[in-house]
């Protein structure tokens, strides 16, 4: 399932300006890495980049490379959609599609996608993608009401299922919790803790402690000043990031000791 | 009121003092509604008094006295802050008056004189053998042929507005877009005979077709297609990107995007767009007067031989000019506000029906 991300000499435009400059990273399969640094340092990109969803933004271009298990997310022939379906994606705010009810929610990327799975397999997949995320005891009596109805840390978690309902190898979360109290944030790390068992996951998130308790490996990305690319500063294990990180700027960040 | 009240606000940097009270004067909750009967009784008064034969002046004079004469008592009681806002407050309740009346006045004399010959037999019946001058005869020629028409303009213009809004929305970049754009704007303002002039060169002149309901129902598409293409511009605009990035995260591609989740969220605004689209088209008369030609008789087939429709039918029985021709032209017009008035309504119920829901 899970799948290994190698990038090297990654740079990303919008029109003419570079948003992040010659990134290199490998993504280990089932961890979790988390991406932190101050806002518009381009973690946010990058992440995008590792779905293509960069080039959905008017403008958008992306340089270097992408491999995911040996192959180029950028190389000629590849079609976005595909890359799409194998690395799925959560947003900062729940997002769930308002014209459908719960059960539709779950079971959109499956349908969209044009698969036709009978009724029963079709519930075999909500309830796993459902329990998968947290979700399936709270709404397991009110499936067809709409999703937009829910709490904000429970359309979340919708969107969570969603995402893992189409059996992503990779699920990229653009911070996942900031919209979030912080009851339903630990529900959310929680099950970032189980779901990477089965996933590679990457992270993004301004919250330090966030980074701390959920991830396996971080990633330092800043900027040298405004309107300058966001560079990756370093990337390590996540307890030597946060104990003793091998460059002055992370742990000035870190420490809160910032700019 | 007790404590102290003030007339003007305290100098700025003026610590409250010991008689400092939040309360201000204010005028009871009646009084603009006294004044507004104490305004249109003097307004009734110098009209009467003065001789003046405008009730329009009546009223105006009215208007005038109830918007100066709240900001005075404003004014003197309240404070300068509050008679501007009761201002302001007075001077839009004068003019949704002021736009009211028109409306009123219009629907009441269309359904006090068309009420008089409207039906069963009215609505069942067409002109065929009836003389103009006779009572009895009906609208059924005319609308079968405002149905058709109107139904095959929306049949062409409706597929082909969505589509351009869903370009301009979705794809459109650069400069065909722009184009697009503009010439959207240039239909906007093709006035209805010049839509119809130029269907009536190309189709029936250049091209050697006769009048019939369908050359009617092309010059009205060109007219509601701008219209279709804007209000679903707008609608689609609406919708979050963020619905479209799930969606395409989702790894569905951009067309199933387009049509499985922003149509359906965008669904209620269009059918209302569409349907005030129609309500425009089916009164206009100008293109059916060039390219329909008008019937006595029912012509149930749109693509032959000449129609009729309602503001054709009205415009027919008005220039006949006799006491049996006029009540039928105000029955017809009766019939045409009903049926734009329920579009108007079965309109609003879709976009309820199918609005996104956020109950538990």
């Amino acid at each position: 399932m899970a799948k290994r991300i190698d990038v090297s000499g990654l740079s990303a435009f919008y029109g003419a300006h570079k948003a992040i400059d010659d990134i290199s990273m490998t993504v280990e399969p089932r961890s979790v890495t988390a991406f932190i640094g101050p806002s518009g340092c381009g973690k946010s990109t990058f992440l995008r980049t590792l779905n293509r969803m960069h080039e959905v933004t008017p403008g958008g271009r992306v340089e270097g490379k992408v491999l995911l298990d040996d192959e180029n997310l950028y190389g000629p022939g590849v079609d976005p959609v595909s890359v799409r379906r194998t690395v799925g994606m959560v947003f900062q705010r729940p997002n769930p599609f308002p014209t459908m009810s719960i059960y539709e929610n779950v079971v959109a990327g499956v349908r969209l996608n044009g698969g036709r799975l009978r009724k029963a397999e079709l519930d075999a997949v909500v309830e796993k993608s459902l329990k998968g995320a947290n979700l399936w005891k709270e709404v397991k009596d009110r499936l067809n009401k709409p999703g937009a109805g829910l709490s904000g840390g429970q359309q979340q978690r919708l969107c969570i299922a969603r995402a893992i309902a189409v059996e992503p190898q990779v699920l990229l979360m653009d911070e996942p919790c900031s919209a979030l109290d912080p009851i339903s944030t630990l529900a959310i790390e929680d099950l970032i803790g189980e779901l990477k068992e089965r996933f590679t996951i990457v992270i993004v998130t301004h919250n330090m402690q966030q980074a701390a308790r959920v991830s396996d490996r971080t990633a330092f990305f800043n900027l040298a000043g405004v309107g300058q690319p966001g560079k990756l500063v370093e990337i390590d294990d996540t307890e030597r990031i946060f104990s003793n990180p091998s460059v002055q700027a992370t742990e000035d960040y870190i420490s809160g000791r910032f700019g | 009121m007790s404590g102290v009240t003030m007339d003007r606000p305290l100098p700025a940097g003026d610590a409250p003092g010991p008689g400092y009270t939040l309360r201000q004067p204010r005028l009871p909750r009646w009084t603009p509604a006294a004044l507004a009967a104490a305004a249109a009784a003097v307004g009734i008064g110098i009209g009467v008094g003065a001789g003046l034969s405008s009730h329009i002046q009546w009223g105006l004079i009215a208007g005038l006295l109830f918007v100066v004469g709240m900001y005075a008592l404003a004014a003197r009681v309240e404070g300068r802050r509050q008679a501007k806002d009761r201002l302001a407050t007075s001077l839009v309740w004068v003019c949704f008056l002021l736009a009211v009346v028109p409306l009123v006045s219009l629907v009441w004399e269309t359904v006090s004189r068309g009420s008089k010959v409207l039906d069963g037999t009215f609505l069942s019946h067409s002109m065929a053998g009836v003389l103009t001058i006779q009572p009895g005869g009906g609208v059924y020629h005319a609308i079968i042929g405002t149905l058709e028409q109107v139904g095959i303009a929306t049949a062409i213009a409706a597929p082909i507005g969505l589509l351009t809004a869903v370009y301009l929305v979705e794809y459109g970049r650069g400069r065909l877009a722009k184009a697009v754009t503009f010439f959207v704007d240039v239909m906007t303002g093709i006035p209805s005979i010049v839509a119809g002039l130029f269907i009536l060169s190309f189709w029936i002149l250049m091209l050697d077709f006769g009048y019939s309901g369908f050359a009617g129902a092309m010059a009205l598409s060109i007219l509601m297609m701008p219209v279709v293409v804007r209000s679903t511009e707008e609608m689609l605009k609406l919708v979050p990107n963020e619905l479209r990035e799930a969606s395409l995260a989702l790894g569905v591609p951009k067309w199933r995007t387009i049509l499985k989740v922003v149509l359906p969220t965008a669904i209620g605004g269009i059918a209302t767009g569409v349907m005030l689209s129609v309500a425009r088209i089916a009164g206009e008369s100008a293109p059916v007067v060039l390219l329909v030609f008008g019937s006595q008789v029912i012509n149930n087939d749109p693509f032959d031989g000449a129609q009729s429709s309602l503001p054709y039918y009205i415009y027919e029985q008005w220039a006949a000019g006799n006491a049996a021709s006029y009540d039928r032209a105000w029955g017809a017009a009766l019939v045409l506000i009903a049926f734009v008035m329920i579009l108007n309504l079965v309109a609003r119920g879709i976009a309820r029906w199918k609005a996104p829901k956020a109950g538990r």
